[in-house]
């Protein structure tokens, strides 16, 4: 049984997350290079807008607010203990955590439930949809999980976790911190790997487009095919996007 | 002065016919695809009528175009704040529902059956699901005010009209209508490029041409609320938005757009004006009723030596000056001051200009019988069917000093073509019209012209495209030719 666990470890913890880095960083720029017309949110609220409120609102601001809180644990863990070490600072993180991650659920469930019942909606839901969908729901109810039953997650994190994802950062994945751990907390753990596994291959992809120009570009765009001022004027560099 | 030359156009609403050939021969080279069913790049609408999408024009509802917020030019759907609170759910986006769900007929049907007592019918399936469906609407059921109680009568235009003129429009003898054949407008302060968040959407430096780069476009959705006309739609399958893109293939290849192309009534014109680029902002900030004036004096004069040498100094070809010298654009948009752009008021200074209809009242039944009720052959324009009210809202940014100013000048030429031609009207009174309406004998027998007798290269002038000099830039042309292959071969499928 040891050396089951022993070797079920050794592949989650310490070789899966290289195959799923290598892939999201290869492949997640291989298609953007070559198939840049794939990379869309694939929006459906045009073809079903009341429940697509109900889904997509709930569940990206929920998501948005739990993933940066992971990243702030695992960037600045010392900082989150410090924070933590006033217990009413540390419940109030972890209620509106909580609260967050419940909001993710709901908007889960309200997509899951939209693609399933309405005809349109279903009919642009492709099999990688729905990949994407049951990991999330799998991620997303062993986090609760693990918030409500392995408190204070957001200090345990900065003390185990956090150390073992630097460590595979660093290229020596330290089993020590994981093996003991729940199995929950295993499953999310593993559940987040997958997460990355699939992204490049599925319409996640769109995070990576978001559309952060748009804050500081001028209004209009205007591109120049040819522009004979800049052919005849023999210093000027000219790109093929030329915005002005 | 930054002068550039613009691709515009001008339809002239007397001589369409509504037949819709614009419509067919666009969705027959461009929307026959998956996802791009139910968009009609070019339509043609009714009005008094809803349109397509329904009730486009309705800007509470659609938020399209733009404000003047104190001062300041601001998008009416969006901001940059909220481009980022509204990505997940875009609050004014129109649905399938506001325009039609595209279906097809089981025609397998009609031969596949088996025998029965009924004949066997082809049942209507839906081009989205694939489901059978029960049609209830299409892009153009309030054709020829067809279903006028739930569709002209809900035409926004007719707000503010008084109780007595909306009785007028529709009593039975006195109806009236007309076609509203429309496309891209291909404007110069467009608001769907302002909006879209991925910089998909852009104008095209050389000529003016609206496109959305399908390689760009993220589906965040912001340009279908943004453009007023409800230009720019949304192919639910490929999740990329599209558009007109006055069929640019053909323009750089000096062939007329194919609904230009095919227009049986030869409504329409394409040409080139030139513009003065710094002037577009404060021009959008005009008062509604100052709009299409100050817009006319953004569009310059092609035969100024200044103009054309700021012009040239811009790099503009001498083929397009020539062009735009000869535009029948120019003409009426801006030497004779017949054509006006639709809604100004949404402040994206269209290009894309109407001749506003002539519907006068010739007769009226009185008892039994049919009688002129004019002592003038073309009378009052305020006993007119359509009130000018009404086209001033569509075409005049609400200022009917436009619309008496064309319809004036259209029924004068009238007379004086037919003092000409068929001499019931005395010469001395058609003079009489001409110089009321602004208008010269030689003036009036060139729009006589233009109108009537129009051949194929008077109606379109397009000016060469000179895509031969645009490799320069980059590389050697020689160099360039040996390299020269099929460019963008990817099938355009949906993602993943």
């Amino acid at each position: 049984m040891n050396m089951l666990q022993n070797y079920l470890d050794t592949f989650f913890f310490a070789l899966f997350p290289y195959v799923t880095l290598f892939a999201f960083f290869v492949i997640t720029i291989q298609r953007y290079r070559s198939k840049s017309f794939t990379y869309s949110s694939l929006s459906s609220q045009f073809l079903e807008n009341r429940q697509h409120f109900w889904g997509l609102v709930p569940f990206h601001y929920g998501i948005i607010a739990v993933l940066t809180a992971h990243f702030v644990w695992f960037l600045v863990p010392g900082t989150v203990l410090w924070w933590n070490s006033i217990p009413a600072r540390l419940y109030v993180m972890e209620i509106a955590m909580f609260i967050f991650g419940l909001m993710t659920l709901v908007g889960l469930i309200n997509i899951v439930s939209r693609r399933k019942t309405n005809v349109r909606a279903r009919i642009v839901t492709s099999p990688a949809d729905w990949w994407v969908l049951g990991i999330l729901t799998f991620q997303v109810i062993t986090g609760i999980l693990t918030a409500y039953f392995h408190r204070w997650g957001s200090s345990w994190f900065a003390a185990s976790l956090a150390p073992y994802l630097w460590s595979v950062f660093k290229l020596s994945p330290d089993l020590s911190y994981v093996s003991a751990m729940p199995i929950t907390i295993k499953l999310h753990v593993v559940g987040a790997f997958s997460i990355i596994l699939l992204f490049p291959y599925t319409r996640l992809v769109h995070i990576l487009v978001l559309p952060n120009p748009y804050l500081w570009r001028k209004p209009q765009l205007v591109r120049w095919n040819w522009n004979r001022r800049k052919i005849r004027t023999p210093n000027a560099s000219f790109k093929a996007k030329n915005n002005n | 002065m930054d002068i550039r030359s613009q691709i515009s156009m001008v339809f002239h609403l007397d001589k369409c016919i509504g037949c819709h050939t614009c419509s067919i021969a666009c969705k027959n080279i461009w929307t026959d695809r998956k996802g791009t069913e139910y968009m009609w790049w070019n339509n043609v609408e009714t009005k008094p009528g809803t349109g397509f999408p329904t009730r486009w024009e309705d800007q509470d509802k659609y938020k399209g175009g733009w404000e003047v917020v104190k001062g300041e030019l601001e998008l009416r759907s969006t901001n940059k704040t909220k481009t980022i609170t509204n990505i997940f759910h875009n609050p004014n986006m129109p649905t399938l529902d506001d325009y039609y769900e595209p279906w097809t007929y089981k025609y397998k049907d009609l031969f596949d059956s088996p025998e029965g007592d009924d004949q066997p019918t082809a049942r209507p399936i839906s081009m989205v699901t694939g489901e059978e469906m029960d049609i209830e609407a299409g892009p153009n059921w309030d054709d020829d005010l067809a279903g006028s109680p739930i569709y002209a009568e809900n035409d926004i235009n007719l707000d503010g009209l008084s109780e007595e003129q909306r009785e007028q429009m529709f009593a039975i003898e006195r109806l009236m209508m007309f076609y509203f054949p429309r496309i891209c407008n291909h404007c110069l302060n467009p608001s769907c490029v302002a909006s879209c968040p991925s910089g998909a959407l852009y104008k095209r430096g050389e000529d003016g041409i609206v496109l959305l780069d399908q390689e760009e476009c993220r589906a965040w959705r912001s340009c279908i609320p943004a453009c007023p006309y409800k230009k720019t739609y949304f192919n639910w399958n490929t999740g990329k938005s599209e558009k007109c893109i006055l069929c640019f293939p053909r323009v750089e290849t000096g062939q007329a757009p194919a609904c230009f192309h095919s227009c049986v009534g030869r409504i329409r014109y394409l040409g080139v004006l030139l513009y003065d680029a710094k002037k577009i902002e404060e021009t959008a900030k005009f008062p509604d009723e100052e709009l299409v004036d100050a817009q006319r004096e953004m569009i310059l004069d092609p035969f100024d030596e200044n103009v054309i040498r700021e012009a040239k100094k811009n790099g503009i070809a001498d083929s397009t000056i020539e062009a735009a010298q000869k535009s029948p654009v120019y003409k009426f948009v801006k030497e004779w001051g017949l054509a006006l752009p639709p809604h100004i008021e949404y402040r994206t200074l269209p290009m894309l200009f109407y001749v506003p209809p002539m519907l006068p009242v010739m007769s009226a039944q009185e008892g039994d019988s049919v009688r002129n009720v004019n002592e003038e052959f073309f009378p009052d324009f305020d006993k007119a069917r359509a009130p000018i009210k009404y086209l001033a809202k569509m075409f005049g940014g609400g200022n009917e000093s436009h619309l008496r100013y064309v319809l004036k000048k259209q029924s004068a030429i009238r007379a004086y073509r037919r003092a000409e031609t068929v001499g019931d009207i005395e010469k001395i009174d058609a003079d009489k019209a001409l110089l009321e309406a602004d208008c010269t004998a030689a003036e009036a027998e060139g729009i006589y012209q233009l109108t009537s007798l129009c051949t194929f290269e008077d109606r379109f002038v397009i000016p060469a495209a000179h895509r031969e000099e645009a490799i320069e830039m980059m590389k050697d042309p020689l160099e360039h030719k040996q390299e020269t292959g099929f460019g963008f071969r990817d099938e355009p499928e949906r993602g993943w």
